[in-house]
């Protein structure tokens, strides 16, 4: 070896090697900037800062809220109302000064409790520990209601219903968005096809619900190949453009279909779901008739939403199988790399057609409950808006998280028809404060504040789908997003 | 000795014939011919550019090239005529008694892997960050067990058939990393490991799809001697107990001589040099292609060039 002129692994240069040692010996120790020490009280300090913070706003509100103009007889009116004016600065000048003082200049960090906490309980399934509490609850949700909440009854239960539809829908699209790493804005096109598979068949061929809802997830899934098919060389933003046109396709073919889908009119008459034949409604051979008890409207509340929760366990129940199987572990290796994929034999082609199809069948069987729960469908009720709420839900709740699905779900569409009741808040803005005015504002705005706290969603750890002595999560900084995020 | 040179021709597992790929008016490969001998550990050297990732992106169906054939004879029994047979029948490959053989050019590169079964790694590392140690290998293991899980269909429902081959798919995945010492990293994510335990861990996971012919892009770049002296023992292993023959870019000199059974040297996508470590090393096409000749040596080392390039012709791989 050492006759030959190759330059070998040895030969490092030694000069350049001794020189950086000997630049880090002599930085070691001392940092490079020391800051001043500070020469106020904390309390001097923060006042100081509040103060600073006051006279900004003073400035900058002073033509909004100090003066007021108004159209009066011969031109504008000018009007002073500096109490509003007032009233603003001392809003910043006290959240400003509590800020500074408990906050930013505290010596114990603010999240030292929460810190304890974590550290507490990380010997602890946490996750597993709510999801059982969670299911609970959701299996008694109607008898909890009807025992302590019996006024409101027939509203919270409608309202769960509803949450649970779109916690399937986001478990659905968790498949293709946060385990297969594709990003799909058109969900709601699956959704759609469910819905009118399921109310055409009820319609025209007089199916039931039960028969018709395997074959609407079957045609959705079918539509999923469809459009797996033209987006499967696509990366990133192409992606995700053709998938929202793709939804808006299908929309706006229902829209002008007029002969085939009843168009803007939508169809009426879908059918109830029927438990083994016995409907829900009054006389004989309804399920109150057969049992012997008496007819009461909420029974059908209560079967239609064990209903849904059968149908989006069944999902979280295929999923989390199916993440444990080569196909689920495929579709995290795509999202992670997709070349590598490829080098280990595996074809990308199938990998994306199964996610595509199996969150599409999952949206096309949501779609069929949502057609014999209203009992009219029209394309006005699947918009783009659908599509984003059900991606915003699965983004804010951790891509590839089912439990972070749930708790987005209740958050956001729980937090907007809470919103919708918050008449507390006119005590604080006066009488003539509406809050359903104000709800998307105060709800973008807690988007916004949860993705700042939590850009990687609320449950951002992956855990991993085989162990071999002990199961650690895994940090969302280590995760891929995969294509078009 | 003779016997050893004599296996890259006498009985090879991968013929690259007439190779050419063109990038628009760029020639990346010019009329590369070579021969990879099966249970052999070859090495492709090169400078900079001299086309050796493009002609692993060939053979392992990354790019198509624009001319040549790349055969690959899964066992020794593989005749010439079968080859050709198969080459004029338009089809990608043949598997039958007396022998498969799989013209890599026509094939996808997923089905070289699934099929063929050629391996690679890459010269910049693609892991599978966020999944563990342990995923990564059995993603490698994904067409396994995708037949013994019935198309998903079976594993949904638990079958034992299933559960069986998954227990195998995870011993033969802990196999391979107690030998790259790597078992006790196996519930780590792949992304938080070192550089070179990410190194050996795209190996194995190479290995993890049973592979007749592993090609390693740079194995040893950025690995420190001793982690270099590591792979070279596990290069050897793999090439004495596994049967996998290896063909392996690679710039360090210092494993590149030791382990090559077989070197072949590239420079602006020719082959300037075919044999032996012994004899590459003392090559003086190989010498000027690395280092350069003085202003006043010019003519000489082309004279001698000239002298050589005639006399490799006739002798072909007898040195």
């Amino acid at each position: 070896m050492a006759e030959t002129n190759f330059p070998t692994a040895t030969a490092y240069p030694e000069g350049a090697e001794r020189l950086s040692e000997e630049q880090r010996e002599a930085m070691r120790g001392e940092p490079p900037f020391a800051e001043a020490p500070p020469t106020d009280s904390r309390l001097v300090r923060a006042l100081k800062e509040a103060g600073i913070t006051a006279g900004l706003i003073a400035v900058l509100t002073v033509f909004f809220f100090a003066f007021k103009t108004d159209i009066a007889a011969g031109g504008l009116a000018l009007t002073a109302d500096p109490i509003q004016w007032i009233v603003w600065i001392a809003i910043a000048f006290v959240g400003r000064f509590v800020l500074s003082y408990l906050v930013f200049a505290n010596d114990k960090p603010t999240v030292g409790g929460w810190k304890k906490i974590t550290a507490a309980t990380a010997g602890w399934p946490v996750g597993k520990v709510i999801g059982a509490i969670l299911l609970l609850v959701a299996l008694t949700l109607p008898f909890l209601l009807s025992t302590f909440l019996p006024s409101q009854n027939r509203y919270l239960l409608d309202l769960s219903i509803l949450i649970l539809t779109y916690v399937m829908l986001g478990w659905g699209l968790n498949i293709v968005v946060g385990l297969a790493g594709l990003l799909d804005l058109g969900y709601v096109a699956f959704y759609a096809v469910g819905a009118y598979s399921f109310a055409l068949l009820a319609t025209n061929f007089d199916l039931g619900f039960w028969v018709c809802l395997p074959m609407a997830g079957l045609f959705a899934a079918l539509w999923g190949v469809m459009l797996g098919f033209p987006v499967l060389r696509l990366r990133g933003d192409y992606l995700a453009i053709v998938t929202l046109a793709f939804g808006e396709i299908i929309r706006v073919v229902l829209l002008n279909w007029a002969n085939f889908t009843g168009g803007p009119n939508g169809i009426l008459g879908i059918p109830k779901p029927t438990l083994f034949g016995l409907e829900f409604n009054r006389g004989a051979g309804s399920f109150s008739d057969f049992f012997g008890i008496p007819y009461s409207p909420i029974q059908r509340f209560i079967f239609l939403y064990y209903i849904i929760l059968a149908l989006a366990l069944l999902t979280n129940f295929v999923t989390m199988r199916m993440r444990k199987l080569p196909v689920g572990r495929a579709w995290e290796a795509l999202r992670e790399d997709e070349i590598a994929c490829r080098s280990l034999g595996i074809n990308t082609v199938n990998v994306k057609l199964t996610a595509f199809a199996t969150g599409a069948m999952f949206g096309g069987f949501a779609g069929s409950f949502f057609a014999t729960r209203q009992g009219f469908i029209s394309p006005e009720s699947f918009t783009f808006i659908e599509s984003a709420i059900i991606l915003a839900i699965v983004v804010l709740g951790g891509l590839g998280s089912q439990l972070g699905v749930v708790i987005a779900s209740v958050v956001m569409i729980g937090g907007i028809e809470l919103l919708r009741n918050l008449t507390g808040l006119q005590a604080i803005f006066g009488a003539g404060f509406d809050p359903t005015e104000y709800r998307m504002l105060i709800f973008g705005l807690a988007m916004v504040l949860i993705m700042v706290w939590k850009p990687r969603g609320l449950v951002s750890t992956r855990s991993p789908s085989a162990i071999y002595k002990a199961k650690k999560k895994i940090g969302a900084d280590l995760v891929a997003q995969g294509e078009g995020h | 000795m003779l016997k050893q040179n004599r296996n890259w021709t006498d009985n090879p597992i991968l013929s690259v014939e007439h190779l050419t790929m063109r990038f628009g008016g760029l020639v990346a490969i010019d009329d590369l011919s070579f021969d990879v001998g099966r249970g052999d550990i070859t090495a492709l050297i090169g400078p900079n550019g001299a086309g050796k990732t493009t002609v692993f992106n060939c053979v392992t169906g990354f790019y198509k090239p624009t001319e040549g054939r790349i055969a690959l004879r899964r066992d020794q029994h593989a005749t010439d005529e079968a080859l050709h047979e198969l080459t004029r029948s338009g089809r990608q490959y043949s598997e039958t008694d007396k022998g498969s053989i799989f013209l890599l050019e026509r094939m996808t590169d997923f089905r070289i892997t699934e099929v063929a079964g050629v391996a690679r790694t890459f010269q910049n590392i693609r892991l599978f960050g966020g999944m563990t140690v342990l995923e990564n290998l059995l993603v490698a293991q994904h067409n396994k067990l995708m037949r013994a899980s019935g198309l998903t269909i079976g594993g949904l429902l638990g079958l034992p058939g299933y559960r069986r081959a998954a227990d195998a798919a995870k011993d033969t995945a802990i196999e391979w990393l107690r030998r790259v010492d790597l078992l006790d990293r196996a519930d780590d994510p792949a992304a938080d490991l070192p550089y070179g335990a990410q190194r050996r861990l795209e190996i194995v996971r190479a290995l993890c799809t049973d592979p007749v012919l592993l090609c390693l892009d740079e194995p040893a770049a950025g690995l420190n001697p001793r982690e270099s002296t590591e792979l070279n023992t596990l290069l050897k292993y793999i090439r004495d107990e596994h049967g996998v023959s290896v063909l392996l870019i690679e710039h360090d000199m210092g494993v590149v001589m030791e382990i090559s059974d077989h070197i072949i040297v590239l420079d602006y996508g020719k082959k300037i040099s075919d044999g032996t470590a012994a004899a590459v090393r003392s090559d003086p096409k190989v010498i000027a292609a690395y280092l350069g000749v003085d202003d006043e040596e010019v003519d000489d080392v082309e004279r001698d060039l000239n002298v050589k390039t005639g006399h490799d012709a006739t002798a072909g791989g007898s040195l």
